[in-house]
């Protein structure tokens, strides 16, 4: 089901990064994977003043002077990811992440787009923080950065935002993610408004009652640890409603990170039913169980929780099958004083940008779960929900890519983070496939320090020196 | 053994260790002088977030039987109040070298963070919602004793009330199961938790079968939980699950961790019935704080290496 907007007369996203200089660069036989620009085989890429120019057999293309040259023979190219779901901190929480250090760390996992989330501190509500983010955005963020407002006033779910206005000013989106939108009449007066407005409604689903003091998923675990849990019918039950609406309204909704089972059946008889509804899924819950939580260890607390091996399959087919179209980090930095707290009162959340492709390439395509075509489709659909352009390698199209080597091994966390905060639930963890160099807008936005090294080294070619500019 | 966090960690010869030593030490509790200088010149803190009685007042007493220096620190009036993390203050508490902590705290998993934030003995009086493990070995030891049995090998126990919100019931389904015996939780389905069966018990939602019990242990109703409506009225709570002098059997014995709201999960007869078990347990309470203190920091004395049956009562009276 697509999701591009049902009338043009509406205002278009605004993405902000800062200037930087055109990628000059030539990729020699890298291995070119598109599936979208059925790609999947050895080329030579050139990207020319921050475009695809050419595309060639391996060796085929001379670089032009002054070009960077990156052997990149046993390495992959991917259209570049965009990642539908982070959470930036600013305003509010610099502390936690800024614009600069959260797109370092999308950039650092092959982001070329991301959209943030608006439960900042001021809310993004109105038009003049939006205005002030996309400002700052555009002096500080690396790779571009859209911004959705939030679906009612301060989040409090009273009152709707001036969602006309937002659109206006080129919000991606409206959500009141964190927190669902409890109250039916306010949630269908949003799918109302969204005739006016224009963009997606993207929704946290949870009936609040439901989830009660829950911390984690109910199940054996929750039981075992006494623990509060939240059931999978929390989300499921939100989502029935939420699709009943946009179904009454002709709304269109897109569901945030879906966790459980339940939740992926209903969103696919919603579909079946002509129903406009896309949905999204993390690498944590596509990764891990509630099983990790016996540790009582906070890194792996977040809302929705990690849920039940039986989710967690359910959760793969749906991306298999496109009910699950695209993948979203949920990227969530907390501080660490906040995150060494008790299980309970720590907050909900994990970081996921720079770890994103590294742990669903070794959880789902090195043990064959699933193909690595399908994996690089969906990581980089995460604007198909928002009528954003999806990144392809297409001879002509903007450079949006990254570099990737699959067989590279690290463990996480071993040389820090890019992000400001440290919470990630795969830290500690040995994951194969580490993203190299990542080109956003048509610049480098990012280069491992390894890779830097490597290439500094091998450098045999003037060229290749003079060639490294505008990196990031 | 290093800590005492959960029974999940315990093999059932690891309690039937500790409940052999706490049978040693009920020698020394018949005696005119109590004192043993087992940890004598070491320090026990006792480090209590929620409130306790019967459990804060066991485990000071276990220790100074024991001639430790104790410690006791409860939440109100300390720096706990001021705002100091629990890893900060444990750090605070570890410049006076104590050789094991004993800590309750309404968090899951409080017991594992203080454990790995310092190098004492860690006891878990208690986490949250979790694991009240010396109190299953305390109710363990209590029932191998009025039964006269070194197991509870084919023992049928029930255990009825709020099951969700009791971390008593958690330790002692898996103490009563290492040890043998099968045990049933019954309480009203919004108290039971969810796929409670995993824990190894079967579930009841009615005392029909009430008479198949050798053993009633009956959980504290506690009143808030009227606040948040987990039953319709406490009237019909009393009715559906109260264990009065209708439902228990003579042949049957009667537990509660204490304390009890009289007239509510038990009525006044069957609580001053010879069947019930109630005051023995506090009784055995000290005896058993008293073993697992030892087991935990004897063990570290000999590197370990344990020397088969403890002998407290050889030490002279101190």
């Amino acid at each position: 089901m697509n999701s591009a907007p049902k009338t043009p007369r509406f205002p278009r996203v605004t993405l902000c990064s800062r200037a930087a200089v055109p990628a000059e660069t030539l990729f020699r036989s890298a291995w070119l994977l598109d599936p979208r620009a059925d790609l999947n085989g050895p080329a030579d890429l050139l990207v020319s003043d921050g475009h695809v120019t050419e595309i060639g057999p391996p060796g085929s293309i001379d670089p032009p002077p002054g070009a960077e040259v990156v052997d990149a023979e046993g390495l992959h190219l991917f259209p570049g990811f965009v990642d539908p779901h982070v959470h930036l901190r600013t305003p509010g929480r610099e502390d936690e992440e800024d614009l600069e250090s959260g797109t370092r760390a999308a950039a650092a996992g092959g982001f070329c787009c991301v959209l943030a989330m608006p439960n900042t501190d001021p809310v993004v509500d109105g038009a003049p923080v939006l205005r002030a983010l996309q400002e700052r955005a555009a002096r500080e963020a690396l790779v571009p950065v859209g911004f959705l407002a939030s679906i009612t006033r301060g989040l409090a779910g009273a009152e709707l935002s001036e969602m006309v206005e937002l659109a206006a000013e080129g919000a991606a989106g409206f959500t009141d993610d964190g927190v669902p939108v409890a109250d039916a009449r306010r949630m269908r007066q949003a799918l109302q408004y969204q005739r006016l407005a224009g963009p997606v409604l993207a929704l946290h689903e949870e009936v609040p009652e439901l989830s009660g003091t829950g911390v984690m998923h109910e199940g054996a675990i929750s039981t075992l640890l006494g623990l509060a849990g939240i059931p999978s019918i929390s989300e499921s039950v939100a989502i029935e409603r939420d699709m009943a609406l946009a179904a009454y309204e002709d709304g269109r909704i897109h569901i945030l990170h879906v966790s459980a089972a339940e939740s992926v059946a209903a969103i696919e008889r919603g579909r079946a039913e002509g129903i406009n509804v896309t949905a999204e899924v993390t690498p944590h819950h596509l990764t891990l169980t509630d099983d990790a939580v016996r540790s009582v260890d906070p890194r792996f607390k977040m809302n929705p929780p990690l849920r039940s091996e039986r989710d967690r399959q359910a959760l793969i087919e749906g991306l298999r099958s496109g009910v699950l179209g695209c993948i979203a980090t949920d990227h969530a930095p907390h501080s660490r004083e906040e995150k060494e707290e008790p299980f309970e009162r720590a907050p909900m959340g994990v970081t996921g940008l720079e770890t994103a492709f590294a742990a669903l390439h070794t959880e789902l395509v090195a043990p064959g779960v699933i193909e690595l075509p399908l994996l690089v489709e969906r990581m980089t659909a995460g604007g198909l929900p928002y009528g954003l352009p999806t990144p392809t390698l297409a001879k002509g199209a903007r450079a949006d890519l990254c570099l990737a080597d699959l067989e590279a091994e690290w463990t996480v966390g071993e040389s820090g983070y890019e992000s400001r905060s440290e919470n990630s639930c795969f830290a500690g963890r040995r994951l194969r496939g580490r993203v190299l160099m990542t080109l956003a807008a048509g610049s480098v936005a990012w280069r491992e320090r390894g890779f830097a090294i490597r290439l500094a080294e091998e450098d045999d070619q003037p060229a290749r020196v003079a060639a490294r500019k505008g990196t990031a | 053994m290093k800590h005492l966090l959960t029974i999940a960690d315990l093999e059932r010869s690891d309690i039937e260790r500790i409940l052999s030593t706490a049978d040693s030490f009920s020698e020394v509790a018949g005696r005119d002088i109590k004192k043993v200088p087992t940890l004598r010149g070491r320090t026990v803190v006792n480090l209590f977030y929620e409130s306790s009685t019967r459990t804060s007042s066991s485990f000071e007493l276990a220790a100074k039987r024991l001639s430790a220096d104790l410690i006791s620190i409860r939440s109100t009036g300390s720096a706990v109040d001021k705002g100091e993390s629990l890893r900060d203050t444990v750090a605070t508490l570890s410049a006076y070298d104590p050789a094991a902590i004993v800590i309750r705290a309404p968090w899951v998993g409080a017991a594992d963070i203080v454990a790995r934030s310092c190098t004492a003995s860690v006891v878990n009086a208690g986490d949250g919602k979790h694991e009240h493990p010396s109190q299953a070995l305390l109710d363990v030891f209590t029932l191998r004793r009025r039964l006269g049995l070194e197991s509870l090998d084919g023992l049928n126990v029930w255990i009825v009330g709020d099951v969700l919100h009791s971390r008593v019931a958690r330790s002692n389904v898996l103490a009563f199961t290492r040890m043998g015996a099968r045990v049933t939780v019954c309480g009203p389905p919004t108290l039971i938790p969810r796929e409670v069966e995993t824990l190894g018990c079967d579930v009841s939602y009615d005392l029909d079968r009430l008479g198949e019990a050798d053993v009633v242990y009956a959980l504290r109703m506690q009143n808030e939980r009227m606040d948040d409506a987990f039953v319709p009225s406490l009237r019909e709570y009393v009715a559906c699950y109260q264990i009065n002098s209708r439902r228990l059997q003579p042949r049957q014995v009667l537990m509660h961790p204490g304390p009890v709201n009289r007239g509510v999960e038990l009525s006044a007869d069957v609580m001053e019935s010879p069947q019930a078990l109630i005051v023995d347990q506090v009784a055995s309470g000290l005896v058993v704080r008293m073993a697992i203190l030892y087991d935990l920091l004897s063990a570290r004395d000999q590197s370990g290496e344990r020397g088969g049956t403890p002998e407290p009562t050889v030490g002279q009276p101190a």
